[in-house]
């Protein structure tokens, strides 16, 4: 592996063999095939399809999903490991990964028997491309306050209204759309070919440019009963909850991908450049900026895999370990990649080199799977049922 | 076995509604700690605690409404034969 001092990463001592064989086969597929394209694709604002084929070819798109579908069934850790690793190479992909696996993900927990058997062995192998249809014009956190109508008919139902910054929508061949209906949220399997459904690409996003973020139309379309997903009104608890959980776990490790991004060009060019007549790795606020992200990275990665350690025991402390672990990395993802630009100067705000990109792909992931803001107002229930016990029985 | 599900989801539910006893018939989603994250956890624990698989005809809010009904479900999941 080439990496700036020509050795990988510290193992995480927490893996296993298999695990840490799949990271470093994660890194060297990522090193080939992406971080030397990663910033074409963000010029362009476009993932050629081949590139989603090659992925799909390597078993990625697949590798959470149950073997009996003939996915990969790799352990939550495992799917980290891919996240982090295509997340340091490139945003938009790794938000690929997390999309299409959130509704694999969702349907394998909650789908009918027919939902498996027809969509996961597509999922798994990557012939179908699937998005989650959550959030519209108007309804961005506030999931539960979604406009598009998912109303009952003769044999199905009837989705009209429009999403917004769906990723990947502009390719995806099916939606798991989250609306509103009569009883409360739904949540249905929308398929691309369906008549009414239309995508429009929405392109100079600040960050992960090359996703095929779309604005999607669904003007009456109408799908079979047997395109409902959960249960009628539990389509934002059941379904979208499911799917977010699962998505902000990824994002939490495509997060500590770009911190380990910012940490490979911050190393390399600091070794490089010189002022003052020494290399810039002399100067002690560089040394503190470096520091800073080494620290954050390691952090936000134990995190990362405390998550999803609880989250292989099917732990329910694996939801707020998520959350955190979300929060903290995207948070750290945009402190290290502004040092990344700072310590890179007017370089640094060029397209000439990487950290640019990686500003403005960290700031969406404060954005996406829940908010910062929404994790600092949320995550003190969880201090509060991990920590009332003890303070209920001491004084201050 | 009953009062031992019954203790173990009592024991749970403990962390979520510190202030006061939780009464085995007291409604939890009137109790002030509602959110979806809450609602997954609960299923969540259910699943990992009794090693029970909780289906979409489960997600009544009958069953998942208080210790009482927590413990009627339980018990009843156990005692059915697994069919999947």
């Amino acid at each position: 592996m080439s990496t700036l001092l020509g050795r990988p990463p510290v193992a995480d001592i927490m893996l296993d063999d298999e695990q840490s064989a799949a990271r470093a086969e994660f890194a060297d597929f990522v090193d080939r095939a992406i971080v030397p394209v990663a910033g074409d694709l963000h010029r362009a604002q476009r993932t050629p399809p081949e590139l989603i084929r090659t992925l799909a070819d390597v078993g990625y798109l697949g590798l959470p999903v149950p073997r009996e579908y003939g996915g990969g069934g790799c352990d939550a850790v495992t799917l980290g490991l891919l996240a982090g690793e295509l997340g340091r190479g490139c945003s938009s992909l790794r938000s690929l990964l997390t999309v299409h696996t959130m509704v694999a993900h969702v349907l394998a927990r909650w789908g009918t028997r027919e939902q498996r058997n027809s969509w996961l062995p597509r999922l798994a192998a990557g012939s179908s491309i699937a998005a989650l249809a959550l959030s519209e014009p108007e309804v961005g956190s506030d999931a539960g306050a979604v406009r598009t109508r998912i109303t009952p008919t003769d044999g199905g139902f009837l989705v009209d209204g429009r999403k917004r910054w769906i990723t990947y929508g502009h390719v995806a061949d099916v939606f798991l759309v989250v609306g509103r209906g009569p009883d409360g949220p739904t949540a249905v399997l929308v398929e691309r070919d369906r008549a009414g459904v239309r995508t429009n690409l929405i392109t100079d996003l600040i960050g992960i440019r090359a996703s095929m973020t779309a604005d999607i139309r669904f003007d009456q379309v109408r799908v079979p009963e047997a395109n409902l997903v959960g249960r009628v009104g539990l389509g934002t608890t059941q379904v979208a909850g499911t799917a977010l959980d699962l998505g902000r776990y990824t994002v939490a490790w495509g997060s500590v991908g770009i911190i380990e991004a910012c940490l490979r060009a911050s190393v390399r060019y600091v070794n490089d450049r010189e002022q003052f007549g020494v290399l810039i790795r002399e100067h002690q606020l560089v040394r503190r900026m470096v520091s800073d992200m080494f620290a954050d990275y390691r952090a936000a990665r134990l995190l990362c895999l405390d998550a999803g350690l609880r989250r292989d025991r099917r732990d329910p402390t694996a939801l707020p370990a998520a959350a955190l672990a979300k929060y903290r990395a995207s948070t750290a993802a945009v402190r290290a990649a502004t040092d990344a630009v700072q310590l890179h100067g007017a370089n640094g705000c060029s397209d000439s080199y990487p950290v640019q990109r990686y500003l403005g792909d960290a700031k969406v992931m404060e954005i996406i799977e829940g908010s910062t803001q929404l994790h600092q107002v949320g995550l003190a229930d969880y201090a509060f049922q991990e920590f009332a016990a003890v303070s209920m029985g001491s004084q201050p | 076995m009953s009062t031992d599900v019954r203790d173990r989801i009592a024991d749970y539910l403990a962390k979520f509604f510190p202030v006061t006893d939780l009464q085995d018939t007291d409604d939890i989603f009137k109790r002030g700690f509602v959110s979806s994250l809450f609602a997954m956890q609960l299923v969540a624990f259910v699943e990992q605690e009794f090693g029970v698989t909780v289906e979409n005809e489960d997600l009544e809010l009958d069953n998942f409404r208080s210790i009482a009904s927590l413990e009627r479900f339980v018990t009843g999941k156990l005692a059915a034969p697994v069919a999947r």
